[in-house]
């Protein structure tokens, strides 16, 4: 069992100092991290916020040796309760890790081994560290977590647990051996939003009662500053700032942190809501508003809309499940309606419905009045130019074997307009429209970044000139500084083109900023609809309000407007 | 568990009509006369042509045929080889050897193909790892008959390690040469399956979370990563049970093994078109069978497919 | 959370000139338009493996076309009996068959017989298994069932197990030549094919880039040939080289079980085959067309694994 060297609470338990970690690519070596620095005290809870590549997740996982195989510390100190972690052999890492500084992963699907039991899963870890590990022992261990029934569901395998169970038992896991330090990295960040909220408050009362310090690692501001006392923010492997929670909002003052609190959208919602609340009308509310007034004239309308899947169980029964059921909405010309839902909502199945890729099991949707179920041929094809989607995964919407400038013209090909000179010029349009150069074109998918392949997306979508375009989940993927970009070129277009859109998306921090309607979907029905400021100011509803309450960052201090 | 297995078993059952019915179609429907088919060059004898009419009566409509046929297959009723003997008879005789060389064979393509697939694994891209790489596409590269004249001569009769032909009663000592040999292409591929499945799992996420557990890197090794690197392997192993038979027939010839290979080497040589079906037939029962057991043991090591 | 109000937090801020803002999305103008193939092509030509395995299917394809050039005697004629076994003479480098032939011209002429077979049993399985594993993974339901099921029985008959029936029958022995041996390998090559095609369709055909094409109004068809296939292509084709490999090995083993090519078609299974009985006294008849046997299907599967390497769908993703 580990000698814990006793340590006065003022003195710090993780001490990073000039952190450098280099990476080994066949192109040479990469510098990650840069002169990265951060303190965590005794039963404190810090942050590490940044983007996708800023190097949060490599600094906070060389604190315990767990690099890739082609990484490793090129310069700078750790310490961990007065112990130089940097030269320490690799016996005593081992010795570390599960009892002084424990870790809770990201991604609860692909953290727990497939082939044993929880139980088994959690029982190693008490063993590796010196604990009792008897069957009650791990029931205790996995009840603490929050899971319910826990003597039988350590004898179930991870694929009988749902998402949020798993992260449970994750949690329980990191937690076993009572570490003095907890790594969190991004421990929510696959999971619906309403689970997350419940199983960050667990962890927060968990690691109080234990008197745990927590390294919180995520890509959300509002979020950061919710859970931790102290924030460091990094971009591009340095850390740009650091201070208390409160200070780095209200006052940020490196050009990047200011941007980060501009754009996050769960602190933008926040701020609509405190600028109403003081009777402010902020830039970010004036942008939809507008057009809804003019016309009553709906674009789209779905009735009684209801798809049932046939699920196939074993022997060759199967039983019905009601993926949709009973949906009406519709889409006003030239507005926003977002559809918001956890996974499993149908909401998705709801805009597969809607582009035709689908076919309702019964219910009705019109387009200008026409419905689409008697469509055929010729008269479906017109209809496939009018509704154009955009989707969620930006590496997997563009095929990689085409050009950009194949790819936007493939629509025009498809549908025979024009003759090759002027798709050409009109795909140099559509680039300029979506703010890319014209060279461009001759680059293929795998060049680009996120945020660059969902304009070429937008383009693509847009070649057609269609009137309405669903998002399906379009901003999910992307780092919060490009999702702030791509929502403001759809606003642009919005605005440039009449085009009515369907926002499809869980993250209702988003809908707040965009939509002018919204309706909100639970089990495949809509439990609630109306527009956004009705939705969001008096939400009818108890699931609604726990969505809303569990967008991060409801609980912070903000004024209404930020220099 | 018991769902899958007997699903599985339901899911065999077509396959085994097929494959039963591809064998039989392919020997009495194709053009020409069967009774020609099954003599081979040689002239048609009118008694044993009348017995073959018998045997898979050839009177009776083509399904008729078949089904009668299928029947005489599991009632185990094989008919006579050319020499007059039932070919059950002989195949209860020779059949215990070709399990014992299968059986030895699998061993050693297993044992060794994991362990030196888990060191190439572990040990991505050093020096092992590559001359192991290269070793094993020459092993692919060079035909079974090639490489058991090569041991035969070299092994068996220049250094003397092992009797270079085996016959009588080939014991399992002496088997332990041409189930090497048999078993040597295996061998090549369960080692670069099972090195490719360590390195995939060694990036897997759950590994770097048992190692942030705390648990020892031999315990990563065999606990986390070896496990479930396994399925594949096991996969692979179950279905070679078919090419090992297909070899068999080479390797029996060289080594004058007398087993089920051999004698169906014989019967080629020879043209005894009845022998080589009823042999192959059962063959393919064994076969399905064998697949049938990996299943099992597929959903013994992979708990997510028990109730997929 | 536990509050500590006596402690102090500094509020650091990084010096601006150190972490300039950089455009989020910047794009290198300098740089050539990089696709898929010319990425892979790029990684290929660096690699030994890939360099030495393509400079010898060059040649033995070369050597397959243009034997004469290769060598000036020719291999079935002036074979004398006085030569049996013979060492290595002048103008005959690799010495004599029992039969006095010049063994290096009979492996020369041998050549194209086993690139022949391994050719079209190649392309015949491509045919049949890509078109059969496509239909199944593109379109689901009961066809892939249906063809699943198919692959299953044929997978049931092993190789050698399935030629040796074929091969007997009356058809086949009467006209036994590379083509009977095409036809036999492709009727048990194919269902493997098929299942690595249908696997890579199934792993593509859900992507949101085929999804996008149909609603743009790419009919289901189009999007299977436009997209589908075309991204799917990368495993296939690792297969197929390794395959082309298996199906020579797997030509002249036949012929070494007197079933595959007639004895008086010139091709390394039979040089083989027919070199065993002296084995003993002059290894080397055997051995000779052997290594070129083994050499050249080596090439082919080192290709394959080059490919394989390249292609790879995981390393990929940037």
């Amino acid at each position: 069992m580990t000698v814990i060297n006793e340590v006065n609470s003022n003195e710090p338990l993780l001490e990073v100092r000039d952190l450098a970690i280099s990476f080994a690519t066949s192109t040479g070596e990469v510098q990650a991290v840069k002169d990265a620095h951060l303190t965590v005290m005794p039963g404190e809870t810090v942050a590490i916020v940044g983007e996708s590549g800023s190097g949060k997740s490599t600094t906070a996982l060389a604190a315990i040796g767990l690099l890739p195989g082609n990484g490793r510390v090129s310069g700078g100190r750790i310490t961990f309760a007065g112990e130089d972690l940097t030269g320490a052999s690799s016996k005593r890492i081992v010795e570390l890790r599960g009892s002084s500084i424990g870790m809770v992963p990201q991604d609860p699907m692909s953290n727990l081994n497939p082939v044993w039991k929880i139980g088994y899963q959690v029982r190693e870890t008490l063993k590796a560290n010196g604990l009792p590990a008897g069957p009650s022992d791990v029931a205790k261990v996995l009840a603490e977590a929050g899971l319910p029934d826990a003597e039988r569901r350590a004898r179930q395998f991870p694929h009988e647990f749902s998402g949020g169970m798993r992260q449970r038992a994750l949690i329980a896991i990191g937690l076993s051996c009572r570490p003095r330090l907890l790594i969190a990295d991004e421990p929510t960040s696959a999971l619906d939003v309403t689970v997350q909220r419940q199983i960050l408050d667990h962890l927060e009362t968990m690691t109080a009662e234990l008197g745990t310090a927590v390294l919180l690692i995520t890509h959300d501001l509002g979020l950061a500053a919710e859970r931790a006392r102290k924030v460091v923010v990094m971009y591009k492997g340095r850390v740009v700032e650091s201070g208390p929670a409160q200070a780095i909002l209200t006052n940020p003052r490196h050009p990047y942190t200011k941007r980060l609190v501009e754009a996050a959208p769960s602190l933008a919602s926040r701020r609509i809501q405190s600028a109403k609340a003081a009777g402010i009308e902020t830039v970010e509310l004036l942008a939809p508003a507008e057009a809804s007034a003019e016309t009553a004239d709906n674009v789209i309308e779905v009735s009684n809309l209801t798809k049932v899947f046939k699920l196939r169980g074993g022997f060759g029964k199967t039983t019905d499940f009601k993926a949709v059921d009973d949906v009406s909405f519709a889409i006003k010309r030239g507005t926003t309606t977002a559809v918001v839902g956890e996974s499993g909502s149908g909401k998705s199945t709801v805009a597969r419905m809607v582009l035709n890729l689908e076919d309702p099991t019964s219910g009705k949707i019109r387009f200008d009045g026409v419905d689409m179920g008697s469509l055929k041929g010729k008269e479906l094809l017109a209809f496939r130019r009018r509704v154009q989607p955009i989707f969620q995964d930006p590496y997997g919407s563009l095929d990689p074997m085409y050009n950009i400038f194949r790819t936007i013209e493939e629509p025009l090909r498809v549908h025979n307009i024009g003759d090759k000179k002027s798709r050409e010029a009109k795909v140099r349009n559509l680039l300029d429209q979506v703010a890319l150069p014209a060279s461009v074109m001759r680059r293929f998918p795998n060049e680009l970044s996120g945020g660059q392949r969902q304009r070429i997306a937008i383009a693509r979508a847009l070649a057609l000139d269609p009137e309405v375009v669903i998002c399906d989940e379009a901003v999910s993927a992307l780092d919060v500084l490009v999702q702030d970009q791509i929502l403001n070129l759809l606003a642009d277009l919005q605005h440039e083109l009449g085009l009515s859109y369907l926002f499809i998306t869980h993250d209702l921090a988003v809908v707040r900023q965009i939509a002018d309607h919204v309706c909100v979907m639970e089990k495949g029905r809509v439990v609630e609809a109306g527009t956004t400021d009705a939705v969001f100011d008096e939400p009818e509803q108890e699931y609604t309000r726990a969505l809303l309450a569990a967008i991060p960052g409801s609980s912070l201090e903000l004024p209404p407007q930020v220099a | 568990m018991t769902w899958y297995i007997i699903r599985r078993f339901l899911q065999m059952i077509p396959v085994f009509f097929g494959a039963t019915f591809l064998v039989y179609f392919l020997v009495f429907s194709l053009p020409g006369d069967p009774i020609q088919a099954l003599f081979g060059d040689r002239p048609v004898n009118e008694a044993v042509a009348a017995q073959l009419r018998e045997q898979y009566n050839l009177d009776e409509p083509f399904l008729v045929q078949y089904f009668l046929y299928l029947k005489n297959l599991v009632t185990f009723n094989l008919g006579n080889d050319f020499s007059g003997r039932p070919v059950a008879e002989v195949l209860v005789q020779i059949f215990p050897v070709t399990i014992r060389l299968a059986i030895l064979a699998l061993v050693f393509e297993a044992v060794f193909g994991i362990i030196f697939g888990v060191i190439a694994g572990l040990r991505k891209g050093k020096m092992f790892d590559g001359t192991v790489l290269v070793a094993s596409l020459i092993v692919i590269a060079i035909p079974i008959f090639v490489l058991g004249f090569v041991m035969q001569f070299v092994v068996g009769v220049k250094l003397g390690w092992a009797k270079p032909t085996v016959g009588g009663d080939a014991g399992w000592l002496d088997l332990i040469l041409p189930a090497i040999v048999l078993g040597l292409v295996s061998f090549a591929y369960v080692l670069r399956l099972t090195r490719t499945s360590i390195i995939e799992n060694m990036h897997a996420d759950y590994v770097r979370t048992a190692t942030a557990k705390g648990l020892s890197r031999q315990r990563v090794v065999v606990v986390h990563i070896l496990r479930n690197s396994m399925i594949p392997v096991v996969t692979f192993l179950g279905a070679d049970l078919g090419a090992l038979m297909g070899g068999a027939i080479v390797t029996e010839g060289i080594f004058n093994v007398p087993g089920v290979g051999q004698r169906l080497y014989q019967s080629v040589l020879r043209g005894e078109g009845p022998t080589i079906v009823s042999i192959v037939s059962v063959l393919v029962m064994v076969y399905i069978l064998a697949n049938l057991l990996v299943d099992v043991l597929y959903a013994w090591l992979d708990p997510r497919i028990r109730y997929a | 959370m536990p509050e500590k109000p006596t402690e102090k937090i500094e509020h650091y801020v990084a010096p601006l000139d150190e972490t300039p803002l950089q455009a989020t999305d910047n794009l290198a103008e300098d740089v050539q338009p990089l696709s898929l193939w010319a990425e892979a092509w790029r990684n290929l030509r660096k690699q030994p493996l890939f360099i030495i395995s393509t400079l010898l299917i060059v040649l033995i394809v070369f050597v397959a076309l243009f034997p004469g050039v290769f060598t000036q005697t020719p291999p079935n004629q002036n074979c004398l009996l006085a030569n049996s076994d013979g060492d290595p003479a002048p103008g005959h480098p690799l010495g004599f068959t029992l039969q006095g032939c010049d063994v290096f011209s009979r492996i020369i002429y041998g050549t194209q017989a086993s690139l022949t077979v391994g050719i079209f049993a190649t392309l015949g399985t491509l045919i049949i298994g890509g078109t059969l594993g496509a239909i199944a993974g593109f379109y689901g339901g009961w066809l892939d069932a249906v063809i699943a099921r198919l692959g299953d029985v044929f997978f049931a008959l092993p190789l050698i197990l399935g030629a040796i029936i074929i091969m007997q029958l009356p058809f086949f022995r009467e006209n036994r030549n590379v083509w009977t041996v095409v036809i036999t390998l492709t009727v048990f090559g194919w269902p493997q094919v098929a299942r690595i095609t249908r696997g890579a369709v199934l792993s593509v055909r859900n992507a949101d880039f085929v999804t996008a094409a149909r609603s743009l109004g790419v009919s289901r068809p189009a999007a299977l040939v436009r997209h589908v296939i075309p991204n799917s292509l990368a495993p296939v084709i690792v297969v197929a080289t390794v395959n082309l490999g298996i199906f020579i090995v797997a030509e002249a083993t036949l012929s070494f079980l007197g079933i595959g090519l007639p004895p008086d078609v010139m091709s390394w299974g039979n040089d083989i085959s027919s070199a065993q009985i002296s084995l003993r006294s002059n290894p080397s008849t055997l051995l000779w067309p052997a290594a070129a046997l083994s050499v050249t299907v080596l090439s082919f599967i080192m290709l394959g694994d080059a490919l394989r390497d390249a292609l790879d769908p995981k390393a990929r993703k940037r």
